[in-house]
């Protein structure tokens, strides 16, 4: 299964950085987002992966039953996800602002702009 | 607690020197004075009362072995007193030669700040510490140097002796850590215990030549002579302090100080001696083909500085105790000099030596000051520059220790010698004597705080060789005695008998006068010769090395922040993909690609979907197919977090999925629609980098899946979640409680963004021309 993953991996990445290297803005935007899943599992990888058994404590028990997941890239995925969706939304927000200031998509043509 | 405070007193007192000089006007020097002269007397009588050295330890940084442990031995005894009596000089000094001036009130902090730096130096017993003090010399002489700041050359010149010393002191920080790690102990007293530890190990040549390095910097050592003359730049008062009393005898001072640990080996005495003389030499003849009183001043101090290392590095009790006087007699009669300089440019505005002549009859009081200084500056009995002379000839010759190299030692010495006796001529009888010339403004006595530094200073040097006994050999015996390891009994008296080396000096005399006879004729003589040797030198080097080190950071700087944002994105990637693959190839942590072993079918198939939703979404040529291919992606991903037991990221994922579609359909309908701007070999290039990329990243996922974390973390917090927190999604708890802190801080990340968003989307720069309708626009809405 991890062969797998990493491929996934691989190939979120690679079609991430494909679109971020893209001359369109809106493309950018895109490449982000699947750049961040990406990231996302690439640290879920790290927790190891079991099969079905989420970190819940029973009813009457007093610790999760083992083997469960590891809850600590859980935790750090979490928060990932929700920090990285506030990242593209004020993206989308720059970058459609930054169109109508300059008028073009291009990011080769947006000079000037280290004045 | 005593000396700790007497390091500190100048820095505590610097912040409130403007206000001092507010309300005291043109006294205010004098009042400031009051604190390096009561500094000057404590060392003394601190030295008189007790028989040993007095030492001081503060607890400051223990885990690093850096406590501040103050010491005053006679060594740091000799350099303190100097340090604070000339200073009390200076500030009387600087009062009278900048009167009026806006910043004079600035010009005291920094050179209080100044002098505490340079007490720290010489009384600091950790190298830590003393690293430390001679830093912030570095810093305050920067600030001094650089006092009109408002001139360029001035400002160039300060960076000029930042850089160069700011270099050495680098240097004496990895040589102090060096040593001190070497020795097993940092406080410098103790380093002479380890003394054949150190020698025997195999660090000891870094060590001298790292040490010797940032002292030859500091005390202006050829080939980095050059940012001595270019401080000159400072006002008078900051030369006659920092660059010929005492800053410049910083490096003198570790020399000294690290002698009786360091020295003895022919690494040490070879640096010390050659590069001494040559300084000795260069320095003299520098100076003597320069007209600017100044710059005449600042070379033969290089020179002089030469000398005492020069002596430092023959290394024999009697160079030793030669060094130690002469460079008394050099702090006095230079800084006498400088300040005489300068009253004679106070006065009549005049700076180079030819316009200037007959000036004693408007002017005795100083004229006699000026006299009594180059007197000793060129050895004439009975001043102590004299016996400085003397004792530094025979420390020197063969019948001291040396061997054969002490005749071509003694010979240099006297030529540098005479080119000082005329040069003393030059600078200190010339311009009183002689024909009277017409000066920019009319000549008259300078006040007495003009008078009173170089009038002391000179009568000093007359003092300290009639009646050697009160002031001179109590300062310089024990000074010598601790740059020795051994007690030392330098002779400072002025009849040592009919001997060679009284000949010798008699004869730099003569020859030095012959010198200032035909001074011009002999530098324009020469002129030819020397003009190809100033094109290669270390000013030069200095100038090439600054401007090479500019182009590269410019240059860098247009390869790597163009302000293209695609450019970045690769440099970015490029380094990732770079570093990733060059640890898999030197640690080789796959040996073989993994089968797909326990893999489901619908796994497979899950991962193909997302895998082409993917790459439908780069290659998509409308919007909302790209969209599409990016929720497919989305979707899929939560799907592989329900089968990995992940349930809360599913959830989050789900919902955050659909709020990002939803978003991207808006935003989109203000965008227009996909462009390709690339050409078909750019597309190329560019998969290629993604394909490493990608394949970086997924060598990584297959090297951290068999990787085991530590546990210990993920376990408390499965064990504590109901038990501590009582609640039952360990995940849950860990955001919301054990982590709770870190969840704020997101929430709070959340909070700005939206702020961010709300801003871009509401407030428009391009349509508020002015206040007024911004406001009437959010009134509207």
């Amino acid at each position: 299964m991890k062969l797998l993953l990493a491929l996934l991996v691989g190939g979120l990445f690679a079609a991430g950085i494909y679109l971020i290297v893209r001359r369109s803005i809106v493309k950018l935007i895109m490449g982000l987002i699947l750049l961040s899943h990406g990231a996302n599992l690439l640290i879920f990888a790290s927790g190891g992966l079991v099969r079905a058994q989420a970190p819940l404590v029973e009813p009457g028990a007093l610790t999760p039953e083992t083997p469960h997941a590891d809850p600590v890239p859980q935790a750090l995925i979490l928060t990932a996800i929700v920090i990285g969706f506030g990242v593209v939304a004020f993206m989308m927000v720059l970058v459609s602002r930054a169109y109508r200031a300059v008028g073009t998509d291009d990011t080769d043509e947006f000079t000037g702009t280290d004045h | 607690m005593t000396l700790l405070l007497a390091v500190l007193s100048g820095f505590v007192l610097a912040p409130f020197a403007p206000a001092i000089h507010n309300a005291l006007g043109r006294f205010s020097g004098w009042a400031i004075a009051v604190l390096p002269a009561s500094l000057a007397a404590l060392f003394l009588v601190l030295a008189a009362r007790g028989d040993g050295a007095v030492v001081e330890s503060h607890a400051w940084m223990p885990g690093l072995g850096a406590d501040l442990h103050l010491r005053l031995d006679g060594l740091a005894l000799l350099m303190a007193t100097l340090i604070a009596g000339i200073g009390a000089a200076i500030f009387v000094y600087a009062g009278g030669y900048l009167a009026g001036h806006r910043h004079l009130g600035r010009i005291y902090a920094y050179l209080l700040m100044f002098m505490g730096s340079m007490l720290g130096v010489v009384l600091a017993d950790n190298l830590i510490v003393l690293f430390v003090f001679w830093e912030l010399t570095s810093v305050s002489s920067y600030l001094l140097i650089g006092f009109d700041h408002a001139d360029a050359k001035a400002r160039k010149s300060a960076l000029q002796a930042l850089l160069v010393t700011g270099l050495g002191g680098l240097a004496i920080l990895a040589g102090a850590l060096m040593l001190g790690s070497v020795a097993g102990d940092m406080r410098i007293s103790h380093l002479l215990l380890h003394r054949e530890a150190i020698r025997e190990h195999g660090l000891y040549t870094p060590i001298v030549l790292l040490l010797v390095f940032g002292a030859f910097t500091k005390s202006a050592q050829f080939p980095f002579h050059f940012w001595l003359p270019s401080a000159m730049a400072a006002p008078t008062p900051v030369s006659a302090y920092l660059h010929s009393s005492t800053m410049v005898k910083a490096g003198i001072y570790l020399l000294a100080r690290l002698t009786p640990a360091l020295g003895e080996s022919e690494l040490w005495n070879g640096l010390l001696t050659w590069f001494g003389a040559a300084t000795m030499v260069v320095g003299a003849w520098l100076a003597f083909r320069q007209t600017v009183m100044k710059l005449i001043l600042a070379y033969s101090t290089v020179s002089a500085l030469g000398t005492i290392v020069m002596l430092l590095g023959v290394g024999t009790t009697y160079a030793v105790e030669a060094a130690m006087v002469f460079l008394l007699a050099h702090a006095f009669y230079k800084g006498a000099m400088f300040m005489v300089a300068g009253a004679i440019d106070h006065e009549t505005g005049e700076k180079d030596v030819r316009n200037l002549g007959g000036l004693s009859r408007s002017m005795p009081l100083l004229a006699a000051a000026a006299a009594l200084a180059a007197l000793s500056m060129s050895g004439v009995p009975p001043l102590v520059g004299f016996i400085a002379k003397e004792l530094a000839i025979k420390a020197v010759l063969p019948d001291a220790d040396l061997g054969r190299e002490g005749y071509a030692l003694a010979a240099v010495f006297v030529a540098a010698a005479a080119l000082g006796v005329a040069v003393a001529l030059r600078v200190g009888f010339a311009p009183f004597f002689g024909a009277k010339r017409e000066t920019k403004r009319e000549a008259h006595e300078p006040p007495a705080s003009l008078l009173l530094g170089p009038g002391v200073l000179a009568l000093l040097g007359l003092g300290a060789a009639v009646a050697p006994g009160v002031l001179a050999t109590p300062l310089v015996e024990p000074a010598a005695s601790a740059a020795l390891g051994a007690q030392a009994h330098p002779h400072v008296a002025l009849w040592h008998g009919l001997n060679l080396a009284l000949a010798l000096s008699a004869g730099a005399l003569v020859l030095g006068v012959a010198l200032f006879r035909g001074q011009w004729a002999i530098v324009g003589l020469a002129a030819p010769a020397t003009r190809p040797l100033d094109a290669i030198g270390p000013s030069r080097l200095y100038e090439h090395a600054l401007a090479a080190v500019l182009g590269f950071a410019d240059a860098q700087t247009r390869v790597l922040q163009s302000g293209s944002l695609r450019r970045y994105a690769f440099i970015t990637f490029g380094v990732i993909v770079l570093a990733v693959g060059a640890t898999f190839m030197l640690r080789r942590p796959l040996d073989a690609l993994p089968d797909i072993g326990d893999a489901r079918p619908y796994e497979i198939g899950l991962v193909l979907l997302i895998l082409i939703g993917a790459w439908f979404t780069a290659v998509a040529r409308n919007r909302l197919a790209a969209i599409a291919g990016l929720g497919l992606v989305g979707y899929g991903i939560a799907i592989i977090f329900v089968l990995f037991g992940a349930p809360d990221l599913a959830l989050t994922q789900v919902c955050i999925e659909t709020l990002a579609v939803v978003l991207l359909v808006l935003v989109f309908y203000m965008l227009p629609d996909f462009r390709s701007f690339s050409t078909r070999a750019q597309k190329a290039r560019d998969l290629l980098v993604a394909l490493a990329g990608g394949a970086a990243m997924a060598g990584l996922v297959l090297v951290v899946a068999d990787h085991r974390p530590d546990m210990t973390v993920s376990d408390f917090y499965a064990e504590n979640s109901a038990s501590q927190a009582y609640g039952r999604n360990v995940v849950n708890v860990i955001l919301v409680d054990f982590r709770a802190l870190d969840t704020m801080g997101e929430i709070v990340v959340l909070v700005v963004a939206a702020v961010g968003v709300y801003a871009l989307m509401k407030l428009d720069p391009t349509t508020r021309d002015g206040a007024t309708t911004g406001v009437e626009k959010g009134g509207e809405e």
